[in-house]
């Protein structure tokens, strides 16, 4: 807010390839059967190729990488804290069946 | 009546109350303290609406048989009366009227950040409280204020939605609460008013927005899964479809638990401010105190599986949230232990918003150790679920923060209406909210653990079971009185009351400085602070006249 930063044309058409051509590896990852390797292994790629694309867009569109520090932390935390949400309720349903079979 | 009250007045000197009259000059009003006044009115307001539905429970209850509702309607009266006192009043109660009211003023600002803002998340809230008022009208809920699925979402014929919606919208308003909260403090603070030289108050508000920014939003989605769920069958929550129950408690809870932290941290914001002020002494540990809300509102965030210990959660999870819970004991404690220290040789009044703190204490205390009872794994199997949550978390919610926000209002009463309350109807209504709640609500914890359950019209034919019921019951009529009080003499004092100086007390903090009632941008000229927090001496001195106040000090 106190002083706009300009954002040259040049970075603005390189992230916007970069977005295009993870749109493509996403497109093409998905073709592939990786269940074959591992579960879960397709979501993991199509989610990973997501969360990049969307800190690009954060970043570089939505000027976060040129504003203040108390911006960067207000973003940071709303991450944070979706990160402590997912991760706090997935420690209840990786864990379920672990308990052990009381010995009588 | 306005035009004729104002020319008899005695003193003519313009202030936010009398500077324009007439309906349009409050609900446009973009005043900070004018909206704060709308928040107090239509807390109040609904405030007795939750109050009438807890006087309907406490009645059934007062004979063992299910003889004076049914049991689908008493599910419907205690989920309103959950409904109604949590979101509607609760939540917004202290930070909505005195954080409003106070915030600007506490830091040298003319206004809140974004002025408009304020005045659109009151209407955002009453549209929401329309939503749920139309939801009561309609038969209200039947689910618990919790709202259960797959319960709710499959099975219930009660007004979900419309409460639901409610909850929705009156969400944004908490979120643009704590936003503008959030700016004011960075970016309004007077020259001079660092961040340590903030009262404790203020450091307690920002804590608050802060959960209020991360927290809020969970509800709104929970609440939106539901509604789909509800409406197209779409399976999230019900097992039949695919969905998982348990899910909603993990999203509900990491909303729902931060925000008892979103109504108890201005209340410990407020017991902060009484201490100090009636003690005439600097607070013991201001840092610690003011660091203690930032990690009650941070680690508030990671306990909420404590809900969940007899919802078929893992026990690993369990262990894990039964020991974070635990750890959020200590900046509680923290606070505590430091409000007593400060207590020790203070120079102590006992005015009443003085009694209000001490009850505070006593009750806090109460209520925040019964919850390491419930956080104990194996205690909890015992205790879910009955009497004794309940009386739990009315030690915290009730006697935490309706005695802080109570003991708040009367001590900036003068400030906010320019007149003195009286005292000795203060410290009668003092005590019999005081005595009025420990009946009420103690025997709960006796009944809780003896396994009455919670959320049934009925319990067994047992003498001593009855005795208890009728003791809350009768503590419930006490505790109504007690309510009903400050209301009725707050606005005779209105009109009767003895007209207040700028600073009663006296006490320390900004807003001690601008005119009682204030004027609309609050401080003629923007006041430098040089000053730290609670400095008595200062005001020893502006009050013999030895120093420059910080209106005459220009910028």
């Amino acid at each position: 807010m106190s002083q706009e930063h300009i954002v040259s044309v040049r970075v603005y058409v390189l992230i916007f390839l970069a977005l295009m051509v993870l749109t493509a590896a996403t497109v093409i990852t998905a073709k592939y059967d990786l269940t074959v390797i591992w579960g879960p292994l397709n979501a993991i790629v199509a989610l990973t190729i997501a969360v990049i694309k969307a800190t690009l867009v954060v970043l570089y569109f939505m000027h976060v990488r040129y504003s203040s520090k108390l911006t960067q932390v207000v973003v940071f935390s709303g991450v944070l804290w979706l990160i402590i949400m997912v991760a706090f309720t997935m420690m209840d349903y990786l864990t379920r069946h672990g308990w052990p079979e009381p010995n009588l | 009546m306005e035009a004729t009250a104002v020319s008899t007045a005695t003193e003519s000197r313009e202030n936010y109350l009398n500077i324009n009259y007439g309906w349009k000059s409050w609900l446009f009003t973009v005043d900070h303290k004018r909206i704060a006044i709308l928040y107090l009115a239509s807390i109040t307001f609904f405030f007795f609406i939750g109050g009438a539905y807890a006087g309907a429970v406490r009645l059934e209850l007062l004979t063992p048989a299910g003889d004076l509702v049914q049991a689908d309607t008493y599910n419907r009266l205690f989920t309103m009366h959950g409904v109604f006192m949590v979101f509607l009043v609760l939540i917004p109660s202290i930070p909505a009227t005195l954080g409003n009211f106070l915030l600007p003023l506490m830091i040298g600002a003319k206004d809140l950040a974004f002025p408009r803002i304020n005045l659109l998340s009151w209407y955002i809230y009453m549209l929401g409280a329309a939503c749920i008022v139309y939801a009561a009208l309609a038969g209200g809920v039947d689910t618990g204020w919790t709202f259960y699925p797959p319960y709710s979402s499959i099975y219930s014929n009660s007004q979900v939605l419309a409460a639901g919606v409610g909850i929705f919208i009156a969400g944004f308003s908490s979120i643009l609460t704590g936003l503008n909260f959030i700016v004011t403090v960075h970016t309004m603070r007077a020259p001079g008013m660092t961040w340590f030289r903030m009262p404790l108050f203020v450091w307690a508000t920002y804590a608050t927005s802060i959960i209020q920014i991360l927290g809020t939003p969970v509800i709104a989605v929970t609440v939106l899964a539901l509604a789909l769920e509800r409406l197209f069958h779409i399976g999230i929550f019900d097992p039949k479809m695919g969905g998982d129950p348990v899910l909603f408690q993990h999203l509900f809870w990491f909303y729902s638990h931060p925000a008892v932290y979103i109504m108890i941290l201005p209340a410990m914001g407020v017991i902060s401010e009484l201490i100090a002020n009636m003690t005439r002494k600097k607070i013991f540990g201001y840092k610690f105190v003011a660091f203690s809300s930032l990690a009650i509102a941070i680690f508030g965030f990671l306990v909420w599986g404590h809900h969940l210990f007899t919802s078929s959660q893992s026990v690993y999870a369990g262990i894990v949230f039964s020991i974070l819970s635990y750890i959020l004991g200590v900046p509680s404690a923290i606070k505590t232990f430091n409000w007593t220290a400060t207590l020790y040789k203070g120079s102590m009044s006992y005015e009443t918003p003085m009694l209000y703190a001490f009850g505070f204490l006593g009750l806090f205390v109460i209520g925040g150790m019964t919850g390491l009872f419930l956080a104990a794994l194996g205690l909890d199997i015992h205790l879910h679920d009955t009497y004794f949550v309940v009386a739990h978390f009315h030690y915290i919610m009730v006697g935490g923060v309706l005695m802080g926000y109570l003991g708040g209002l009367h001590y900036w009463w003068p400030k906010i209406s320019g007149k003195m309350y009286p005292e000795f109807w203060g410290r009668l209504s003092a005590l019999f909210v005081f005595v009025g709640f420990n009946l009420t609500f103690f025997p709960q914890f006796l009944l809780g653990y003896m396994g009455m359950p919670r959320r049934y019209h009925a319990y067994p034919d047992d003498t001593l079971w009855q005795v208890l019921n009728v003791m809350s019951t009768a503590g419930a009529s006490v505790l109504g009185v007690g309510y009903i009080l400050p209301m009725l003499y707050f606005a005779w004092s209105m009109k009767y009351g003895k007209t207040a100086s700028a600073n009663p007390w006296p006490a320390s903090g900004l807003e001690w400085q601008a005119a009682s009632p204030p004027t609309t941008f609050n401080f003629d000229t923007t006041p430098v602070v040089t000053w730290e927090a609670y400095d008595f001496n200062h005001v020893k001195e502006l009050k013999e006249g030895n120093s420059a106040s910080p209106q005459e000090q220009t910028v």
